[in-house]
């Protein structure tokens, strides 16, 4: 139930990003969503693709150094309080997010996150329990 | 003033002949004491007697720091323990310094020549002398702590750091010379005005400056900034400390030499030649009356210039110019020698990080900056930002713990410092001295 996650480093000087897309689009990647955390010295690019093998491969042949972390998408009804009963049951059971971003696609009528937990399996099982939906990275990827 | 009368203004034969007898001497004592040195002997081939004039000096092989390490950390002692009264020594690569020992006579020695050289730069009985170089292992705050003694002035061991304190001791106690490091010197002069103190108001009349390389354009801003004279000084333990040689004040050209107890030389840094009066080389000393910790042909890495003319001082000491760079790739930032393969270790060390890095050098306001780039290769890299940040502290902690140096870390993309036909350049110093 994991969606695969590319990292990439970044150092915080102009036209790196725009390097990024750019090695992607002319590998023909297609980016479904994206999030970037900057310190004052560098910044980590997080990446969902259609491709992350491609996207990996094209990227590491630019220099660049690039991760691959599992992460989760999940389901969140599209009104108030939607994401605070998701974030409610994670912390009652002790589980963290290190950092969450929204995917571009609606998945019906809810919004779709993305979260990196510290503990994704003990996530995804809590989750269930509570009959979140949660999306698969093969479906997630063409979505 | 000049301290030592007799030795200090001595003509030129007499003090040849003065050098040779002690250089006969040492040869003869290292040769029959130390393993390392009687060994070099050998294999060139010669013995202390094929030395029969000065000339005959550059037949004898020189010594390296790398030999000092190799006998890490009594081995180039020349007397037993029991004599030696005092062990000093300076941070080193991987971690090993180089460590130097004093007998009885040679503290005495060199708390005569650093008499010498206060009285050179100025001081005299009756000065207060605040001296804000660093108390410790390193030889600069005990060097200057002992002559300012031996020759009668009043010491304030205030030693480096506390900036603030060291003002208001300014203040109040009326100190009338400073010894410091010159970018140290002008960090000071800054907090001072922060804290609404002229240093105009205070009582300096003369400043001796050292442990660093400063250029003159810095002479001219501290003694314009703090209303002294500046004087240069310039030592390293191996040799004995601060105190090897030392710039007068009357003329400010150049460091006269201590020659009745170490034997300049100045030689091509490739070659090994022996280079003449007035050219540029590595500067290379004997130490001739040293017990604990003589050094024969010990190569100091800086690069000077020896000037034999007659000073207006009265000094027939020779003059050596002031350093204007190293033969190797040692950086002296806020007067700790740094060299970058001291950095190299201290990555290696860490899991995960590559020696890929390079040393940025700055000089912000007065003080020196060290940033150490450090390329992220997969092994370290995250998708979280924490543990990267955390890695950067982690790095610079280390650097501080083993070379004790701030230095800020900066992670870089791979493969963005630049290689110069497939060699890293590893050191980008922006500093103009």
């Amino acid at each position: 139930m994991h969606v695969e996650q590319i990292s990439v480093f970044l150092e915080n000087k102009s036209g790196r990003l725009a390097m990024v897309t750019k090695i992607l689009s002319e590998a023909g990647i297609n980016i479904r969503a994206l999030a970037l955390a900057d310190t004052s010295d560098f910044g980590v690019l997080r990446l969902i693709v259609d491709s992350n093998e491609k996207a990996r491969e094209a990227l590491k042949n630019s220099g660049f150094t690039v991760g691959k972390t599992n992460v989760v998408a999940v389901e969140v009804p599209d009104k108030p309080g939607g994401l605070c009963n998701i974030l409610d049951i994670l912390h009652k059971s002790h589980v963290n997010v290190e950092y969450m971003y929204a995917f571009v696609r609606q998945s019906g009528d809810n919004a779709v996150m993305i979260f990196r937990f510290d503990n994704t399996e003990a996530a995804i099982r809590l989750l269930e329990q509570n009959k979140l939906s949660i999306i698969d990275g093969s479906r997630l990827y063409s979505m | 003033m000049i301290y030592d009368i007799e030795y200090e203004t001595m003509p030129r034969e007499a003090m040849e002949a003065i050098q040779f007898r002690r250089l006969r001497s040492t040869l003869d004592r290292v040769c029959a004491t130390v393993p390392f040195y009687r060994k070099k002997f050998q294999e060139a081939g010669i013995t202390p007697g094929d030395i029969r004039s000065l000339e005959d000096l550059r037949k004898v092989p020189f010594t390296t720091k790398q030999d000092l390490r190799d006998n890490y950390p009594f081995g180039m002692f020349a007397v037993p323990m029991d004599n030696v009264v005092r062990i000093h020594a300076s941070s080193g690569t991987t971690g090993q310094p180089t460590v130097v020992g004093y007998t009885a006579r040679d503290v005495n020695t060199w708390a005569v020549l650093m008499a010498r050289s206060l009285a050179a730069g100025g001081a005299g009985r009756g000065d207060i002398i605040h001296n804000a170089y660093g108390y410790g292992l390193f030889t600069g705050g005990l060097g200057v702590h002992y002559g300012a003694e031996k020759m009668g002035a009043s010491v304030i061991p205030v030693s480096g750091g506390n900036t603030k304190r060291q003002i208001i001791i300014m203040k109040d106690f009326g100190p009338t010379i400073i010894t410091a490091t010159p970018s140290y010197t002008l960090h000071l002069a800054e907090v001072a005005e922060e804290m609404g103190v002229s240093f105009k108001d205070l009582k300096f009349r003369f400043g001796i400056f050292g442990a660093e390389p400063w250029s003159e354009k810095m002479r001219e801003e501290i003694e314009k900034k703090l209303g002294l004279t500046a004087v240069d000084i310039y030592g390293l333990s191996e040799v004995i400390g601060p105190g090897v040689a030392i710039e007068c004040y009357e003329a400010k050209k150049g460091l006269h030499i201590a020659e009745d107890h170490f034997i300049p030389e100045i030689i091509h840094p490739e070659t090994g030649e022996v280079l003449p009066y007035g050219e540029s080389g590595e500067l290379v000393f004997t130490s001739i009356t040293k017990e604990a910790f003589p050094v024969i042909r010990y190569r100091t890495r800086d690069i000077t210039s020896i000037n034999p003319e007659p000073c207006i001082c009265g000094r027939t000491l020779v003059r050596m110019e002031k350093v204007s760079g190293r033969s190797d790739d040692m950086l002296i930032i806020r007067g700790v020698n740094v060299f970058p393969s001291q950095i190299e270790s201290v990555l290696m060390e860490m899991e995960g990080v590559e020696p890929h890095y390079q040393l940025l050098v700055d000089r912000e306001g007065n003080l020196d900056n060290l940033t150490v780039m450090v390329e992220v290769g997969e092994d370290i890299f995250s998708d979280r930002v924490k543990p990267l940040q955390e890695l950067e502290k982690n790095i610079s902690k280390n650097i501080k713990e083993t070379i004790g140096v701030s230095a800020k870390v900066k992670l870089v993309e791979p493969k963005t410092i630049a290689r110069s036909e497939g060699k890293a350049v590893r050191v980008i110093d922006n500093r103009k001295i």
